[in-house]
């Protein structure tokens, strides 16, 4: 890994900290304005989840790098309540705050590879990549 | 921050521009209903040319300021939506269902002139 930084999320501000950020990565990568667009929102969708179901946490980004792609790698990880059921939480449209529930199943579409790893009581952590094509 | 809502004849103006941070999404959420109220406002545009990105949050936002504005009396019409806007809207799953849309400002005002009726 050649490039890390890393937006600690506490208030809502540092939701737009960590979407600049990742809009700013993105385009010196080199990634076109609609994927621009996906980056942003993906990180949007997590760093607001930290804010909002565990109080705090951390989103990193990385430019990472294999077989001769490059990529921007997104990092959120929280020590919050973490998640019971993964398989729900990736539902359309499942939200127990009231939103949209749109936020996860979004970001696996909007990026290339999507892992979630959570342990009720101990935390969530996600990675999200989206490969240059 | 604080989004300028402008009058002109019986309809509301709104240009969206800059990093829509969620204060400012909410506020002006009240701050146009208010508006509604105290013009009697009959239509509304809203112009986003200059969003770079909507993600859920917003999205909820702005469609239940549109069923709002309903509840008011007001019709609004979105303007200015750029493809990677639309495109990541539907693939995070947000179909903003029945809104009325026009591609720039211009258009926005006369399909709003349309519906009202002239
Ligand atoms: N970091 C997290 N820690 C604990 N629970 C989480 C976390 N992220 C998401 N969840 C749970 O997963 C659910 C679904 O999240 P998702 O982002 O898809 O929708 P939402 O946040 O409820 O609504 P939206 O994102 O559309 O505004 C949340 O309602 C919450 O219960
Ligand atoms: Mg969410």
């Amino acid at each position: 890994m050649e490039f890390q930084s890393c937006v600690k999320i506490i208030n809502e501000w540092d939701i737009v900290a960590a979407r600049q950020l990742g809009r700013n990565v993105a385009k010196e990568l080199g990634f076109g304005t609609v994927d621009q667009a996906r980056i942003t929102t993906a990180i949007s969708e997590l760093a607001r989840n930290i804010y909002l179901y565990a109080g705090q946490g951390n989103v990193y980004i990385d430019k990472v790098y294999d077989a001769g792609k490059s990529g921007l790698k997104i990092v959120a990880t929280d020590e919050g309540p973490g998640i019971q059921d993964i398989r729900k939480v990736m539902e359309d449209g499942y939200t127990t705050s009231g939103g949209l529930g749109a936020g996860l199943p979004g970001v696996k579409r909007l990026m290339d590879d999507f892992d979630i790893d959570s342990t009720p009581g101990k935390g969530t952590e996600i990675l999200a990549t989206k490969w240059i094509r | 921050m604080r989004i300028p809502i402008l009058k002109l004849y019986d309809c509301l103006l709104v240009s969206i521009q800059g990093e829509l941070d969620d204060a400012t999404a909410l506020q002006f959420q009240e701050d146009l209903l208010q508006k509604i109220h105290e013009t009697s406002a009959n239509g509304v545009v809203i112009d986003i040319t200059s969003i770079d990105f909507i993600d859920s949050f917003i999205a909820k936002v702005l469609g239940d300021v549109l069923s709002m504005s309903t509840l008011m009396g007001a019709k609004v019409v979105i303007t200015g939506i750029q493809p990677a806007v639309a495109i990541t809207l539907i693939e995070l799953g947000i179909s903003l269902n029945d809104v009325m849309t026009a591609l720039d400002l211009e258009k926005g005002l006369e399909k709003l002139q349309q519906e009202l009726g002239d």
